[in-house]
């Protein structure tokens, strides 16, 4: 019964996109295929320059300043906020059938999500309605989001049994570099649309929604999944399995009953908390920790900086991680961080512009391979069958520290300077409570052991064992 | 031959889809590269 409606769950309307006519002929090279899933994040991740049209936008019809009708930035706000929030609902609730149905179909349903989520966002501008906008960018988008972000995930590892950290890493990096090219992009085509009398903000999303879709298109045609046993030649799979390396399936929501999901879930979300608190807030604490040392434009160079760290990171630590481990990595980023967050407030004291800039590019690059490890992490436990949809359960941990991380620093900073602190001392318990956190990331790390076996898939038919269970009650 | 012709597709193929995703990302880099050069000066 449920393998019937499992596979009637991945049958298409579209054949072509379906898993079995994307499955590598003889002949294919398997680097076509981190190119395929770069196209896909290199889209999406345009959801981090999203805040350039933020300023724009509150100037519609005011257009030299902002009219009464015109929206707010508190307004303008949610529509990141709400695509973040879709990324993590829609990768949870999508993840099994993104698995199931294969990497061709999600990325061709993240590409008509993410187009569509900027034709309806230009409607939106055009009849200056922001529920639209809220609808467009913000549900279909943040649904394009989750699909389009755990898409090329299991299919990049099944290619890259040999090094898998470096295929996923390579990918999550391209999410990370998106926002270099949407936001030049974005900014010069505002400038070639706007008139002294109109925005042109309507007609970039319309550019960006068309360029975007050709680009996530070219990736679903590309990518391809590899045929049942393929293995690179040469690879010879570990005769003597690593205690932290599953070789068995777990099924997803069988997943969800292990500790180590849950211990991952908060190594994780206290990785990214440490550094999505700083990085949002990256340009006004060095001005405020270096008065007079770092203007307002070194600033902005600080934070361009720390983004290319952040996407380095992506590549450099999961790479890293096929040779040293996925928990020693983790133990790296978790003592690392530590000392780091410890050593900020007394490069402040001590007016050490160098230390606290060398400092938070450490910190960047590891909050960006927490990101692009923990694939590769999920595969180690959990086995590679299920790993894409584990993941999208998983990155609800991200939606977490987006709330976690920014709330501890700016609240913080708020409570310090109205109690005395001077401004430039008004991070420091910040630090030391980020270090904090990271001290409870090891600990949960630490704790992570092989699966019980009672978790594995006992068969190939995509029943898991709480399944088949309940199948049987 | 046949062989050749194949591995010389595979290699087009290759270069194209790595310019095709390399090129836009190598030109935000530089782009981002260049406005994080204003924290030296």
């Amino acid at each position: 019964m449920e393998l019937t409606e499992s596979k009637s769950y991945t049958r298409s309307l579209i054949p072509f996109l379906d898993r079995s006519h994307s499955i590598a002929q003889p002949g294919f090279s398997r680097w076509l295929v981190p190119p395929a899933a770069l196209c896909v994040h290199l889209c999406i991740g345009q959801a981090y320059a999203f805040s350039v049209f933020n300023l724009p936008m509150t100037k519609l019809i005011g257009v030299t300043q902002s009219a009464p009708d015109d929206w707010r930035l508190t307004q303008l706000g949610w529509i990141f906020s709400l695509a973040i929030f879709f990324l993590g609902v829609s990768s949870a609730v999508f993840g099994r059938w993104v698995e199931e149905g294969g990497p061709r179909k999600a990325m061709f349903t993240a590409a008509l999500c993410w187009a569509g989520g900027f034709f309806i966002s230009a409607l939106g501008v055009k009849v200056h309605n922001l529920w639209l906008i809220y609808l467009g960018y913000g549900v279909l988008g943040g649904v394009a989001l989750g699909i389009g972000y755990i898409s090329p995930v299991s299919t990049l590892i099944k290619w890259f049994p040999d090094r898998p950290g470096m295929a996923t890493g390579m990918a999550i990096m391209g999410f990370g570099g998106g926002a270099f090219i949407a936001s030049p992009l974005s900014v010069w085509l505002m400038s070639r649309f706007s008139t002294p009398t109109h925005i042109g903000v309507m007609e970039t999303f319309l550019v960006l929604g068309v360029v975007y879709l050709f680009f996530m298109l070219v990736g679903a045609m590309l990518v391809r999944v590899p045929p049942p046993g393929w293995a690179p030649a040469g690879y010879v799979a570990p005769v003597q399995s690593k205690k932290l390396i599953s070789r068995n399936d777990v099924f997803v929501y069988d997943a969800l009953k292990t500790p180590q999901f849950w211990l991952i879930w908060w190594v994780l979300c206290l990785n990214v908390t440490a550094g999505i608190g700083v990085l949002g807030q990256a340009s006004a604490m060095s001005q405020e920790m270096f008065p007079g040392q770092i203007t307002p434009v070194a600033a902005a160079g600080f934070v361009g900086l720390m983004s290319l760290f952040n996407m380095g990171g992506r590549f450099a630590w999961a790479t890293t991680s096929d040779y040293i481990g996925r928990r020693n990595t983790y133990f790296v980023f978790m003592v690392l961080g530590f000392i780091l967050y410890c050593t900020v407030p007394h490069a402040g004291s001590t007016g050490n512009v160098a230390l606290f800039v060398i400092c938070f590019l450490i910190i960047i690059s590891m909050y960006g391979g927490g990101f692009s490890t923990v694939p590769a992490y999920l595969k180690d436990m959990f086995g590679v069958r299920y790993v894409g949809a584990i993941h999208g359960l998983l990155l609800t941990a991200w939606s977490a520290a987006g709330i976690f991380g920014p709330v501890i620093v700016n609240y913080l900073r708020e409570y310090n300077i109205t109690h005395g602190v001077p401004k430039a001392q008004a991070y420091n318990n910040t630090m030391y409570i980020m270090a904090g956190l990271l001290v409870i990331g090891f600990i949960c790390n630490l704790m992570v052991k092989a699966v019980d076996a009672r978790f594995h898939m006992k068969d190939s038919d995509g029943v898991g064992s709480a399944a088949a269970a309940a199948a049987k009650a | 031959m046949s062989n050749a012709t194949q591995d010389g597709s595979t290699k087009l193929k290759l270069f194209l889809a790595w310019g095709f995703v390399g090129i836009p990302l190598v030109w935000g880099v530089l782009q981002t590269l260049t406005n994080a050069m204003k924290l030296f000066q």
